[in-house]
């Protein structure tokens, strides 16, 4: 899933600084599940801003919705009542809601709540780590299911670097070496010689280094 | 006598089966080359070539290249270093290109510090292509003259004499040998180490590198650093990644009465150790912000003169 958190509550109030009304409009994706921008989240953070405004002698007033997902058009179409009335809208979902709120409220200031961080997952309850670099071309099978890309600080296809001890990243003593991982894993299948396989440069034009991407299914566009 | 491809005085000497030595010159954070030379003049008749630094741990200095082009107007050889940290294929090829049409023939590859530590934390790190990719790559570029997308060079290829880093230090241990060998593989022909502190690591890790012969298909050559003080010591066992520094070194140090005397003392130690083990074609003398001692440790560790290359 996509792992978001809230951005800092005073930088949230100044973009919208100037509305007197607002829709804060939360996503039941994958920002429900990493407790960054789901219904609980979206009634407190309007709290909080009502809060914040009335102490400055500036009320504010909020409506919210929560959209089953903000990234497909038939689920946002449901706020154009709610939008209508409101000066300024504050999603809660991950970049991509905001950019399809953006989309279709014209008219709207669009302004995010959450700084969207990475794909990937909970490692326990509260804390979610990156696993997936959406490169576009997945090297997993070659590397005992362990994203080199993602979780190698220096995205090494032949690794570990030097900068490799007692199985951690020379950036943090808290980030594992992803190439320790696939290494002892792939000791553990008998797949050691695999890792003796020189990898190839990588075609970085599947990755956002090609350009805005886009996906295609011919068989399923309608008209 | 192994065959020599390139023009490098570095790669003549050691076909030739010369113990070779080479220092370290680490550019300065400003515009202006006179301590760059000024440490070229002094290391001149004391090593076989220099590496030069590129923004080493992440720091921002004076370029790689431009530095080799001063120590080699002051008759040095230059190594250049090429990390992967900050260029992508375009970019490291055309420095490359510019480095041999100045006269640069060796050439380091490296993955590079990562910037968290350096001058610049809030860079984008660039690693398009890794430091084995990088070896590969410059090897293809030289013997089958081909730029990394595979289109043909036309002529003037550069012909640099590769080489690649190796930590037996790092982890894990078992795999080390088997990456130096990947680098091998890869088109890799001369080796330098990180410092060697824990000489039985080093002296294991010779023995795995001579049972899969890769000393017969590289040449090595040894790193090592003096340390100044007791408290360098115990940074880099604490705080520097993929370094071994023995608690007996620290405490050595630490008893010294004249402390700086004492680290070059256990630097020559080192290399005079270094130089019996089988499979070590020469030293690597890593003086960090020390360059100057360098001419006494290679006298004093009777490396002094160095050999002459003809032509």
């Amino acid at each position: 899933m996509i792992v978001a958190q809230q951005k800092n509550i005073k930088d949230i109030a100044e973009m919208v600084a100037d509305a007197q009304k607002v829709l804060l409009a939360g996503c039941a994706g994958c920002v429900t599940v990493c407790l960054a921008g789901g219904e609980k989240e979206t009634e407190v953070l309007a709290a909080a801003l009502r809060i914040m405004r009335k102490l400055q002698g500036n009320p504010l007033e909020t409506v919210t919705y929560v959209a089953t997902r903000q990234c497909d058009p038939e689920y946002i179409e449901a706020m154009d009542g709610l939008v209508k009335d409101v000066d300024a809208v504050i999603s809660l979902a991950c970049g991509v809601g905001v950019q399809y709120l953006a989309e279709r409220f014209k008219d709207k200031w669009v302004v995010p709540a959450l700084d969207t961080k990475f794909v990937g997952g909970a490692v326990k309850h509260g804390v979610w780590e990156e696993r997936c670099g959406l490169c576009g071309d997945c090297v997993l099978h070659r590397t005992g299911g362990i994203c080199p890309i993602i979780r190698c600080s220096k995205s090494i296809l032949n690794g570990p670097c030097g900068g490799s001890q007692n199985g951690k990243c020379e950036i943090s003593k808290d980030v594992d070496c992803a190439w320790q991982l696939i290494y002892d894993r792939m000791k553990a299948l008998g797949k050691l010689d695999k890792l003796m396989e020189i990898q190839m440069p990588k075609d970085w034009s599947k990755a956002r280094d090609g350009g805005p991407r886009r996906a295609i299914r011919e068989d399923v566009i309608i008209g | 006598m192994r065959e020599v491809k390139t023009e490098s005085r570095l790669e003549r000497l050691l076909a030739r089966g010369e113990f070779v030595v080479t220092a370290e010159i680490g550019p300065p954070r400003h515009a202006n080359a006179e301590i760059i030379r000024h440490h070229a003049h002094m290391l001149k008749d004391y090593v076989d070539a220099t590496n030069i630094t590129d923004c080493q741990t992440a720091v921002v200095r004076l370029s790689s290249i431009a530095s080799a082009i001063h120590i080699l107007n002051c008759g040095v050889e230059p190594i250049v270093q090429m990390t992967c940290r900050d260029r992508n294929r375009i970019a490291i090829q055309s420095d490359l290109l510019g480095a041999y049409s100045l006269g640069v023939r060796n050439l380091l590859c490296l993955s590079g510090d990562h910037q968290k530590f350096g001058s610049e934390p809030t860079a984008k790190n660039v690693y398009d292509i890794d430091s084995i990719q990088l070896i590969y790559l410059m090897r293809r570029m030289r013997d089958q003259k081909l730029f990394f997308s595979g289109e043909p060079i036309k002529e003037h290829e550069p012909r640099f004499f590769i080489g690649a880093v190796a930590n037996p230090f790092a982890d894990p241990f078992e795999f080390r040998v088997a990456r130096l060998e990947k680098k091998v593989e890869a088109g890799a022909e001369f080796i330098q180490t990180q410092c060697i502190y824990d000489m039985e690591r080093f002296e294991r890790f010779m023995e795995m590198v001579r049972e899969r012969g890769i000393h017969e298909r590289a040449y090595i050559l040894a790193g090592v650093t003096p340390l100044k003080s007791w408290r360098a010591a115990k940074y880099l066992q604490t705080s520097v990644s993929g370094m071994i520094v023995p608690d007996e070194i620290v405490e050595r140090l630490k008893k010294a009465e004249d402390p700086k005397k004492e680290g070059i003392e256990i630097c020559i130690e080192q290399i005079k150790h270094i130089r019996n083990i089988p499979g070590v074609h020469g030293v690597h003398i890593m003086a960090i912000a020390w360059e100057e001692v360098v001419p006494e440790i290679v006298q004093r560790a009777g490396l002094y003169p160095r050999p002459k290359v003809e032509g």
